[in-house]
């Protein structure tokens, strides 16, 4: 049984595996479609949200059987109440993806304010951060995981950046605020991704450890919300 | 490691060793089980569980081959010292088996008797209701009160063994797998039963099952055979702990079925 219970939870991990690796084309693809101002492929990656939600809610019902029929205790129980919350997680990651693809669509053809140099940075630099993360939480290597969010400064300097920049467009010409509001959106999502990369981190220690490590994330200035 | 106790424990065992002949069945245990609470006791098969749960009443003397060094305190007496009647203990400290044993009397007379050997001055029918009400088997009892307590389902039968317990009132009842052959429903009118009773007693709790040690105990123990054979304490802390994030390895491989 044993044996089984573990093959079951090896599988759930690499379900969660591929539901990151959705996650990962979709926040680059979105950047990459408003990028090039392709609509039909924001237009795919918008429809493609359905199945990360459906992965998501896979895996979500395999866990509770898995909790229903195994009983988990101790570090099982840790990992499978773990497994839900980062298919949450990457789940809300694709919804940002599909926000930005939406802004594209939107956007129909009208051009962008500015070509895009720091929002494709910042797309590049939270797969990176996520890549990594789930990496770490594969391996449940808790060390690894303490540092990842450190990194989420630079996504927020990113953040910082292309706020000021875009903050200077409406100032010298009001007509551009809807072209200007889009854009900040873009790169507020972006900057969620980040966090939730940061939420991702503190399971990985839970699973490790037992506890549950709330980083810190108090220097961060862009994110009324916490 | 749950070491010391806010409350002064009921019962506490003190370098207790436990043998059977030469063969020493239980090592070096040290734990102190706490007024008005659930404590379970876990671990594989053969590890002392019941040894050891045994050695709080005394009825390993009743095994002739069985000894014990160290001590074993009961509000704070020692429970083997030479002035202490063993009859005596297991009036304070109850016990129920695994499998239901009923006396081969009716229902009435299963708690009953014991009292009137006992020389009980008060109304025998008033102890009788509530016992069985204390042991939520009166509703289902009360109509035939003259049955045989054989006659009566196996989960019944274990409620009329635990009202026969309570009828002495004892001030601590320890229970050796009480649920383990029973069905789901009995066993869940046990587990609800012992959540009744640690109001006013004191529960020890023997169990293989481990979502029910998990579901109803306060504390758990966590045992295991060392290299001699003996069983020894592994872990001892509260049961969400044990549970969620135990602290020893051991009891880590154990909860998570990974154990031998």
């Amino acid at each position: 049984m044993r044996k089984a219970f573990e093959q079951e939870i090896q599988h759930l991990k690499d379900e969660i595996l591929l539901l990151g690796r959705m996650v990962e084309d979709a926040i680059l693809g979105s950047v990459d479609a408003l990028k090039k101002r392709d609509i039909a492929a924001s237009q795919a990656i918008f429809d493609n949200d359905d199945n990360i939600n459906e992965k998501r809610y896979a895996i979500e019902e395999q866990v509770m059987v898995a909790i229903a029929t195994q009983q988990p205790m101790a570090h099982d129980l840790r990992l499978l109440a773990s497994l839900l919350e980062v298919a949450g997680e990457l789940e809300r990651m694709g919804d940002y993806a599909k926000g930005i693809a939406k802004i594209s669509v939107l956007m129909g053809d009208q051009p962008l304010l500015k070509p895009l140099i720091d929002i494709p940075c910042m797309a590049q630099k939270d797969v990176d951060l996520l890549h990594r993360a789930l990496t770490a939480f594969m391996e449940e290597d808790a060390e690894t995981a303490r540092l990842i969010p450190e990194e989420d400064d630079e996504v927020d300097g990113l953040y910082d950046q292309v706020y000021r920049e875009l903050m200077m467009f409406i100032i010298q010409d009001a007509r551009v605020i809807e072209r200007t509001n889009w854009l900040l959106w873009v790169a507020h999502n972006l900057e969620r991704v980040a966090d939730r990369v940061t939420n991702i981190c503190e399971r990985t220690i839970f699973i490790a450890t037992g506890r549950i490590k709330d980083i810190d994330s108090s220097h961060d200035t862009n994110n009324p919300s916490g | 490691m749950k070491n010391e106790l806010n409350n002064i424990p009921i019962l506490e065992s003190c370098n207790l060793n436990i043998y059977y002949d030469d063969f020493k069945a239980v090592s070096d245990v040290n734990l102190c089980i706490e007024k008005n609470k659930i404590t379970a006791i876990i671990g594989p098969s053969g590890c002392g569980k019941s040894t050891l749960l045994r050695s709080f009443n005394r009825m390993n003397e009743l095994v002739p081959s069985s000894h014990a060094d160290g001590q074993v305190f009961f509000s704070g007496k020692d429970l083997y010292a030479s002035d202490v009647d063993p009859v005596a203990v297991r009036h304070r400290i109850g016990m129920v088996f695994q499998k239901p044993n009923p006396f081969p009397k009716s229902i009435y007379e299963n708690i009953a008797w014991g009292a009137r050997v006992h020389g009980y001055q008060g109304s025998l029918d008033e102890l009788v209701e509530r016992s069985l009400r204390q042991a939520a088997l009166w509703d289902e009892a009360k109509d035939i009160l003259q049955q045989s307590g054989l006659a009566i389902s196996g989960g019944q039968q274990q409620r009329l063994c635990i009202a026969r317990a309570l009828a002495v009132e004892p001030e601590v009842i320890l229970m050796d797998e009480p649920a383990s052959s029973l069905d789901p429903i009995s066993t869940l009118k046990i587990e609800e039963l012992m959540h009744d009773l640690k109001k006013d007693y004191t529960i020890v709790i023997v169990t293989h099952n481990m979502q029910q040690a998990a579901r109803v105990s306060d504390y758990t123990a966590m045992m295991m055979i060392n290299d001699q054979r003996a069983g020894i304490l592994v872990e001892y802390d509260e049961t969400d702990k044990i549970f969620t994030n135990p602290q020893d390895q051991r009891t880590e491989d154990y909860v998570t079925g990974r154990f031998g």
